[in-house]
This record gives C-alpha cells, structure tokens and sequence, in this order.
C-alpha cells in the first residue's frame, strides 16, 4: 500500500523559466544646442557630451534631431550632408564603443545616389545597427523640410543589446500610425528624438504650450502602448525660433521618470528596467488583445475605397 | 461692437504667461547676440513702453552694464519723453547718452521749407537710426530693436528708421501683450500709464493717429494672423467692418515693409528669392 495520501497536494510540476527580460540600463538624453551649419563644431559637443555621459555611466546616449547639423539649414543642407560610413561619424562611433557606450545621432544622411534624408543612427560597438530616415516631412507653417530632404520609407524596430527599439524624428511622432506601426514590429522603448520649436506663452503655466501638448501625447504613447517613451529635444535658438528643450523620460506606465528644462542644455539621465514593462502588461494586456490583422484588412478597404 | 463674451474670449487668447515670455525673450536676446561674437547692446531709448520694455529684457539678458541706452530729443520733443527714459536708465543702472538730432535735421528742414509732418517724422525717425548704428559701432554693440507686432503688422513704422535693428526681442507681442510684460518686468508706472506715441509732433498719439483703440485693433490683429480667421467671420463675431477692413488692408499694403526690397531676378539663384541661408548661418 503507497503512504500517498490523495489529499496530499502534489508538487507543482516544474515550470520552464520565462525569457529573462534584458537588463535594466540608464539611459541618457544629450539635450544640445547645435551650432547651425557647423559639423566640426557640433562633433565637438558630442565627444563632450559622450565623456559626460561615460561619467554619469551612461549605457546608451541619444542625442535630438539633427543634432550634428542644426535644424534650420536651408541650401546649408548640401554642405553639411555625410554619408553614414564617413570619418567623422565613424570616429564618433569608435570613441562611443570604447567606452561600451551605444549612442544615436542626429544627422544629414546623404545616400548612395546623393539623395539627403534627415537621419537619425543608432552606433553599437563602433558600427551602425540601424538607421532611421525621417517619414514625415513638415511643410507647412514655419516648417520647410520637403523642400530638402527627401522622404524615409521605412518604420521599423531593431533589435540592440537593451532590447528591441524603436526611432522616430519630430514630425513622425505626430502620426500615431508611427509609434503603433514600431509597438507592432516589437519595440519596447521608443527614442523619440526633434529639434522642436516651442511657441505659445498662454498663462497657467511654466511651459511653453506647444510642449504641454507634447507631454500629453507623449505620455499617451506611453500608456497605449505600455511601453518606455523617451524623448531627446535639442535647446538654442535658430534665426529667432526657439528649441524648446524639456526632454524627458515616460515609463509604461505613464508616470515621468526624467525631465528636462526649457533653454538649457544639459544631460538627463534615467534607469529604463524592462521589467516594468512585463509587470505593466500583467493588469493591461493591450498589445495581447490588439488586433493587427483587423486594422491591416480594414485600412486596405479604407485606401482601396479613397483611390476608386 | 463686440458682444462681452466674444471680447473676453478673444482677449483671453492674448494673455501671457509673464514670468515664461521673459525668459524666452531674455535667452533669445543672449542666444542672438553672443553668438555673433557680441556682449554690448545699443538702445534708442525714446520713454515709450516699447523700448522701455526691451531695456529691461536686454539688461536681464546681458547685464545692464552692456545696454547703451541713447536718449534722442527733438526740439519740440515732450520734456517727458525724456524724463520717462530717464527713469528706466536710473532705474537699470544704464550706460547712457543724450545725442539731440536738432542740429542733424534742421538743416534738411531749412532746405525744404514746405516739409509736412509726415515728412518731418520719417526724416527724424530715420536720424535717429543713423545716430543707433554710429553708436553700435562705437560700442561694438549690436542694435537691439524695439519694434511690436502691432506696428509691424499695420506698418505704423518708419521703413529703415525705427524699424531698423539686429534684433526684435518684443517684435511677436501685440501691443497689449507688450504692457502685460512691461508690468512683470517692473517697467515704471509713468510708463505704463501714458497714451502711446511717437511723439514726431506734439499732441500726437498713436490711437489719435491710427483712429483705433489698440485693445481692439490687437483681437482683430490676432484673429487674422495668428488664427489665420477670415474678415467676415471676425465680423460675425462682432467687430466692426470698417475696422476689420481697414486693418486687413492696412497688413496688406504695408508687406513690403516687412521684406527685402522687391529685386528683379535674371539669373537662376537670386537673393530674397531662392538663395536660402538662415541668417544664423554658421552660428
């Protein structure tokens, strides 16, 4: 006869280890005054502002839009376009990497066929893992990039050694399509990086209105999305039109982790812990109960219906 | 008129936030100067609010000890004018200076004895700036303007005169938006309390000059330009028609002021047309 009881509750069976989340990291927001137009001088501040961030023991540094360049650049755009591999951007890289830092950069691109994109790439180990050309264009109002730059045709995730990512500039996080479209493909922290006008002085608060607006977009990805929202504003001024800087740092959760001033510059840093993503998904399944397929059949429909 | 609800609404849109304007306009005045290699400023200050208001900012942005503030009277000049430019110089602790354009314009006067007012106050007007930029050189200082987007807008300027500066730190605020700072900054109360004007001839006033109140001007301004509202809806919202078209027609007319002198293109890459560089190029 067996001394097992029936009552006895039995072991629980032995379970496979879920995937370990990648690690936590710090991140580091390069919050810059570019000089318009010069290349050398703004190379200059990013070996600065990587030797700050190895210091603050940074693990991946981002720096805003155009950030080797200035903004504004007009036919200025043709002197200051590189290709990815060229020297200085490739010096950049090499230094980054020696100090196991991951870096991403905002520059002029230019292609193999001398087309210009804004572009914006993420150095690991001294060589590009991804590069993101800007989508959305902004022509309108005080905003004339389609004029010289042509458009990117991709929005992708990519995978790094902090988990898979995801980079959008300025205009394209306007388009909720952009963020949804790198939630989908898998990136669990967006860098969104601009070199964003701040304009609209409206009482009640301590910040520009454009920015208020920004926030709240900005923490909205976040909470849709459950996923960690990092945006790297540059500072300074351009030809009158302030850049309004206040950088900061979303968790998935929608709380603020890291922000920055208006019109200073400075590094911001924070502590992203994949982690949390994990144990935000628990009490919100969003992306468990999102529906890819349906919205793919429905805007086929939709864009098939506008071109007849 | 306009009801009370539509002008409190409207007004509303040009409040502002005092303590964040001034440190936007601040940051741009050090921003738009030192980068040019300059740490001195030159002001023609008149003891209008407007220049009254870009002393201060310009003193916040670059340490009074750099504003240069030249007081510049005319023989007919309102004794208070320059009482009142007095006041924001001891108030600040500027380095200043009187330069009388009497002695500068009268000869041109004598010359052409028939000369109207209006004549006579661009020639002052555009005295006063030759007197600003000798002074800018004098003291490796930059021209800081004090022009207001209400006066840019309409054209109530001086093309070359008064309108003529390196930079325009005040240059996006309506006029009511101009007091509403000139308050936080601590612009002296005299100031603040006269009736605007440019005092090219005694009695005059802006509002007399223009036949519009600057209350009224300034929505109907904003609502045109800044919210990009047609005529007939801003008079369907109850402002007058008369002054919506006056306005309108004001903006229209006075663009040229606003830009590069209009230059027949010949060849394929022309300045002011499609030769594009910031004009902190390099900088």
């Amino acid at each position: 006869m067996s001394d097992e009881s029936t009552d006895q509750p039995r072991e629980a069976p032995e379970r496979p280890d879920p995937a370990p989340s990648p690690a936590a990291y710090t991140i580091g927001l390069a919050q810059i005054n570019p000089t318009l137009g010069d290349v050398d001088r703004n190379l200059a501040k990013h070996h600065e502002f990587i030797e700050r961030a190895v210091f603050e023991k940074v693990d991946l540094l981002v720096f805003p839009e155009a950030s080797l360049t200035g903004y504004y650049l007009q036919d200025l755009t043709d002197d200051v376009a590189m290709r990815v591999d060229a020297p200085p951007l490739r010096r950049l890289a090499e230094v980054a990497a020696q100090q196991d830092l991951d870096i991403c950069v905002g520059f002029i691109e230019e292609d193999d066929r001398y087309i210009h994109y804004i572009s914006q790439v993420y150095f690991s180990g001294g060589r590009p893992v991804h590069i993101h050309r800007k989508v959305y264009l902004p022509t309108y109002g005080m905003f004339d990039d389609m004029r010289f730059v042509g458009q990117g045709r991709k929005i992708r995730a990519f995978d790094t050694r902090f988990g898979r990512l995801g980079m959008l500039i300025c205009e394209d996080f306007w388009h909720i399509s952009s963020p949804y479209l790198l939630w989908q493909d898998g990136a669990e922290t967006l860098l969104l990086v601009s070199a964003g006008p701040g304009r609209g002085v409206k009482p009640g608060d301590d910040y520009l209105d454009t920015t208020f607006d920004l926030g709240l977009t900005h923490r909205m990805f976040a909470e849709f999305f459950t996923t960690y929202v990092v945006h790297c504003n540059r500072v300074g001024y351009e030809d009158g039109i302030a850049f309004a800087g206040y950088s900061g740092v979303i968790g998935p959760d929608g709380a603020e982790l890291a922000r920055g001033p208006h019109f200073e510059e400075t590094l911001i840093t924070a502590r992203i812990d994949p982690e949390a993503i994990r144990w935000k998904r628990r009490s919100l399944p969003l992306l468990r109960d999102e529906k890819p397929d349906l919205v793919l059949r429905e805007l086929e429909r939709i864009v098939a219906a506008r071109d007849r | 008129m306009p009801t009370a609800l539509t002008a409190g609404a409207i007004h509303n849109r040009l409040e502002i936030a005092p303590a964040l304007t001034r440190r936007l306009l601040v940051e741009f005045i050090r921003n738009e100067t030192r980068k040019f290699g300059f740490q001195r400023l030159v002001l023609a200050l008149s003891g209008g609010i407007d220049s009254a208001l870009s002393a201060y900012l310009g003193a916040e942005a670059v340490g009074p000890e750099n504003v240069f503030a030249v007081m510049m009277p005319y023989r007919t000049s309102s004794p208070a004018s320059l009482a009142h430019a007095q006041l924001v110089v001891d108030d600040l602790q500027l380095p200043h200076t009187v330069v009388e354009i009497t002695p500068m314009v009268e000869p041109l006067f004598a010359r052409f004895p028939d000369m109207s007012a209006g004549r006579k106050g661009n020639v002052m007007a555009r005295a006063r700036m030759i007197v600003i930029f000798d002074q800018s050189l004098a003291q490796g200082a930059l021209v800081l303007g004090t022009s207001n987007k209400t006066e840019v807008l309409l054209g109530y300027t001086t093309w070359f005169g008064d309108s003529a500066a390196s930079l325009q730190p005040i240059g996006d605020l309506y006029k009511t938006q101009v007091r509403a700072l000139s308050r936080a900054v601590g612009v002296p109360q005299p100031i603040l309390d006269k009736q605007p004007s440019a005092d090219l001839w005694p009695g005059q006033t802006d509002e007399t000059e223009l036949g519009i109140a600057y209350d009224e001007v300034d929505q109907v301004l904003y609502l045109l330009v800044d919210e990009r509202m047609d005529a007939d809806r801003i008079v369907h919202l109850g402002f007058d028609a008369a002054l919506v078209t006056r306005v309108r027609t004001l903006v229209k007319n006075m663009q040229y002021k606003r830009m590069m002198p209009v230059t027949a293109k010949v060849g394929s890459r022309t300045p002011g047309v499609d030769f594009r560089y910031p004009r902190d190029w390099g900088r």
